[in-house]
C-alpha cells in the first residue's frame, strides 16, 4: 500500500514537470496557432544551461533559474523572427517544418559538439522518506518551484496588461489588432515566454535526472500528450493535465509492466483526441471548435 | 575558364575511386553511431579500430605473402538506425569496393549489418553484437570476438554467489535485444544459482526516469540489481537507484560503468559493477600485439581519453584480421575465411577461438569476461577487477555502501 502511494507522490511530482514543460507548447499554440518542434531542443537547452553554470562557473543548482529563464526567454524571442515571424497566418505545416528544421540543426550541433555522452548534475539536497521509500528532494523542490512558476505566469496571464494582450491575441488577433495592441511584439513575447518554460523545465529535469543531447525528444513527446489532455492553447490546463499523467503513471506502474505505460498513455491520448478535442480541461468550448 | 574546372571537377570525381581501389591497398568498411543514442560506445569502438589501422599503416601496413598492403577505412554515420546500417553496408560494399567488414555497434546493428555482408559473401569482424543468435542463421563469414551476450552475467551471478547464496534478485532491463539475451540466459543461470527472481521487467530503450521501476524494485523486497542496457539508460538508473535509497546490496548495471565518463556521477557510481570484456588492468600475456597495459597508455597518449572495453574491442577485430591475413599470406576472402576458422589465440584482449559448425558459426567459443566495480580508491573513483579471483585487483565490496 505505501508502495503505491509513494507511487503516485512520485508522479505527481514528476508529472508537476511535465506540466510545466507543457505550458510552454501549448502557451505558443494558443496565442499563433504555431506548434514549437524546438521544444525539445530547448529543454536540452535548459538542461546543459544548469550544467555550464554550476560546472562552469560554480553557481548553486537552483541559482541558475534566472539566467535560465533570462536567456530562454532571449533564444525565443530571436527564434521567433528567425524561424517563425514568417510563418505566423500560414498554413500549420509551414511552421512545423520550420521549427522541426530549427531542432534538426540545434540537435545537430549539440552533437557534434558534446557526442551523446551523458551529462550530471549532482544536487544535494535532503528528501524526504515513507518507510522504505524516498522521495529525492530534487524531485520535492522541481514540483515547487513549478507550482511557484505557474503561480507567476498565471499572475502575468491574468493581471497585467501585457498579459492581457496576450491572452487577447491567443482569443482573436484581428481585434487585438484593431484595439491597438502591438500583435506582432505580443506574437514575439509569447514564443519567447514558451521557450523559457521549456528551459527552466529542461533544467528542473537536469536536477534530477543525468541527460545527453538527445534527451529532449521523449519530454517534447510528453508534452505534446499534455497539451492535448490540457486542451491546446490552456496553460493552466497543461499543469493540470500534466499532473494528472504523473497521477496516472503512478497509479499504473505497481500493476502493469512499466514498458506499457508508454502505450497506455498514447491510448489515453488517442481517446481524449476523440472524446474531448478540446482537451480535459477546456471547460469552455473549444475557440477552434466553434 | 569555367570549362576548364568543369572537366577537372569530373576529372577528380572519377580519378577519386582508382585511387580508392589501389592494388596495395586493403579497404575496410564500417559505420559508427556519431550521431544517435549508441554514440558513446559507438565512437570508442571506432577509435580502438583507427588505433590499430594507424599503427599497422606506420609499421608498413599488413603482410600477405610477399607484399604489403595499407588499410584504408571507409567510414559512415549509422545514425545508431537500423535502416541507415542496411543501406550503407551495401553501399559500403557495392560503391566503395570494401573488402573486409567491421560490424557496427550494438547486437541490433550488428544483426542487420549481418544480413548485408553474408549476402555479399563479405567478411565481417565483429566487436560489439553480443547477441548469439546472429550467428545462429546459418552464416559463413561472421566472425564474433567478444563474449557472447548469454555469457555476461554469468560471472556476475558467481560473484554474488559467493556473498550470498540466497539473494533476491530484480531484473530490470532494456527492452532491446542485447539485454533481453542476457537477462533470458541470466534469469536460467540465477535460477540455476539458487536465488530467487523477486522482480523481472524490462523498460523502453528511451526511458528518462526510472522512479516508478524504482519504487517497484523496492516494493519486491530484493536485494540484488542486475540489469540496464546501454548508456545513457544505465547511467541514469545508477543515479536514481543512489537518489532513491534503493537499498539494494549488490548493483551489476550492463555497459554504461565500463565507460570512464561514468565517474561524473560522483557517488551514484560508488559500487556499482560491471561485466566488463576488458579492463586495462587485465594480464594476458599476448601472442602477438601489445600487452593490454602498453595498449591502454599508448592509447591514451593519443587520443587523451581512458581505453574501456568497447575501444579494446574495436583494436582486436583489426588485429584478429590481421593475423588471419599474414596466415593465409593472402586477401582472398575464402583464405582468410579458413585462417580466422583456425583462430585459437590470446592477444590483449584474452583469448579468442571462433565456432565453426554450421549452427553457431563465427560464435566466440573462448573469450571470458571479468567484474569491475567502481571503488573510492585515494579519494578518486576507480574501477577495479573484483572478479574472477586470478585477475582481481580489489575485493568485492559487498554490501554496498
Amino acid at each position: 500500500m505505501i508502495g503505491l502511494l509513494a507511487s503516485i507522490v512520485d508522479g505527481v511530482l514528476i508529472g508537476s514537470v511535465y506540466g510545466l514543460a507543457a505550458m510552454g507548447i501549448t502557451l505558443i499554440w494558443g496565442v499563433m496557432d504555431v506548434i514549437n518542434l524546438t521544444h525539445g531542443a530547448m529543454i536540452v537547452g535548459g538542461m546543459f544551461g544548469l550544467y555550464f553554470l554550476t560546472e562552469g562557473l560554480g553557481l548553486p543548482a537552483y541559482a541558475a533559474l534566472p539566467p535560465i529563464l533570462v536567456a530562454g526567454f532571449g533564444v525565443g524571442v530571436a527564434l521567433y523572427w528567425v524561424a517563425v515571424h514568417r510563418m505566423v497566418g500560414r498554413p500549420p505545416l509551414m511552421s512545423l517544418l520550420s521549427t522541426f528544421a530549427v531542432n534538426l540543426i540545434l540537435i545537430g550541433l549539440g552533437t557534434a559538439a558534446w557526442g551523446t555522452v551523458l551529462f550530471n548534475v549532482s544536487v544535494s539536497l535532503p528528501g524526504f522518506s515513507l518507510g522504505r521509500y524516498t522521495f529525492p528532494g530534487t524531485h520535492i523542490m522541481a514540483a515547487v518551484l513549478t507550482a511557484a512558476i505557474a503561480a507567476v505566469l498565471y499572475f502575468f496571464l491574468y493581471r497585467t496588461r501585457m498579459g492581457k494582450a496576450v491572452r487577447a491575441v491567443a482569443g482573436n488577433r484581428e481585434a487585438a489588432e484593431l484595439v491597438g495592441i502591438p500583435t506582432t511584439r505580443v506574437l514575439a513575447l509569447a514564443f519567447g515566454l514558451g521557450v523559457a518554460l521549456a528551459g527552466v523545465s529542461g533544467m528542473l529535469i537536469g536536477t534530477m535526472f543525468p541527460f545527453t543531447v538527445l534527451a529532449g525528444d521523449a519530454y517534447q513527446l510528453k508534452s505534446f500528450v499534455v497539451t492535448v489532455l490540457g486542451g491546446l492553447g490552456n496553460p493552466t490546463g497543461a499543469l493540470v493535465a500534466g499532473i494528472a499523467l504523473g497521477l496516472v503513471e503512478g497509479l499504473a506502474t505497481p500493476f502493469m509492466p512499466v514498458s506499457w505505460t508508454l502505450v497506455m498513455e498514447f491510448v489515453l491520448f488517442v481517446a481524449v483526441l476523440i472524446a474531448f478535442p478540446g482537451g480535459l480541461f477546456n471547460f469552455r468550448r473549444s475557440r477552434r471548435s466553434t | 575558364m569555367k570549362k576548364f574546372w568543369l572537366i577537372a571537377f569530373v576529372a577528380a570525381f572519377f580519378a577519386a575511386p582508382a585511387f580508392a581501389a589501389d592494388e596495395d591497398t586493403i579497404t575496410i568498411g564500417v559505420t559508427v553511431s556519431q550521431t544517435g543514442s549508441l554514440n558513446v560506445d559507438s565512437t570508442a569502438q571506432l577509435q580502438g579500430s583507427e588505433y590499430w589501422r594507424d599503427e599497422v599503416n606506420a609499421a608498413g601496413g599488413i603482410k600477405a605473402g610477399n607484399k604489403r598492403y595499407k588499410v584504408r577505412f571507409v567510414e559512415y554515420d549509422d545514425q545508431s538506425q537500423g535502416g541507415r546500417v542496411q543501406q550503407l553496408y551495401t553501399r559500403l560494399i557495392v560503391q566503395d569496393k570494401a573488402q573486409f567488414l567491421f560490424a557496427p555497434y550494438s547486437s541490433g546493428l550488428t544483426a542487420t549489418a549481418a544480413v548485408i555482408s553474408e549476402q555479399y559473401g563479405k567478411i565481417m569482424l565483429i566487436g560489439g553484437g553480443a547477441e548469439a543468435k546472429t550467428y545462429q542463421l546459418g552464416n559463413k563469414y561472421l566472425f564474433q570476438c567478444i563474449t557472447p551476450a548469454d555469457y555476461y552475467f554469468t560471472g556476475t551471478i558467481q560473484a554474488l554467489k559467493e556473498k550470498n547464496p540466497h539473494a533476491k534478485v530484480a531484473f530490470v532491463y532494456s527492452d532491446d535485444p542485447f539485454s533481453k539475451a542476457v537477462v533470458a540466459a541470466a534469469r536460467t543461470q540465477a535460477t540455476a544459482a539458487g536465488f530467487t527472481v523477486a522482480l523481472d521487467e524490462s523498460y523502453p530503450p528511451a526511458t528518462t526516469d526510472f522512479s516508478a521501476i524504482i519504487n517497484k524494485i523496492i516494493s519486491s523486497g530484493a536485494d540484488a540489481f542486475l540489469g540496464g542496457g546501454h548508456y545513457p539508460d544505465g547511467a541514469t538508473l545508477a543515479r536514481q537507484l543512489h537518489d532513491q535509497k534503493a537499498g539494494l546490496k549488490f548493483v551489476a548495471i550492463l555497459v554504461a560503468p565500463d565507460s570512464p565518463k561514468f565517474a561524473t556521477l560522483g557517488p551514484a557510481a560508488l559500487g556499482i559493477m560491471v561485466p566488463s570484456q576488458w579492463e586495462p588492468q587485465v594480464k594476458y600475456k599476448p601472442e602477438f600485439g601489445p600487452a593490454p597495459e602498453q595498449f591502454a597508455k599508448d592509447f591514451q597518449a593519443k587520443y587523451k581519453v581512458e581505453a574501456d572495453y568497447h575501444t579494446a574491442s574495436g583494436y582486436v577485430t583489426g588485429l584478429l584480421l590481421q593475423h588471419a591475413i599474414e596466415q593465409a599470406g593472402s586477401i582472398d576472402p575464402e583464405k582468410v575465411a579458413a585462417e580466422l576458422n583456425k583462430t585459437d589465440v590470446t592477444t590483449l584482449f584474452g583469448k579468442d577461438k571462433f565456432a565453426t559448425d554450421a549452427q553457431n558459426h563465427g560464435l566466440q567459443m573462448a573469450h571470458q569476461m571479468v567484474l569491475a566495480q567502481w571503488q573510492m580508491k585515494n579519494g578518486t573513483l576507480e574501477k577495479e577487477i573484483v572478479w574472477p579471483d586470478a585477475a582481481k585487483t580489489a575485493n568485492l565490496i559487498y554490501p554496498l555502501p
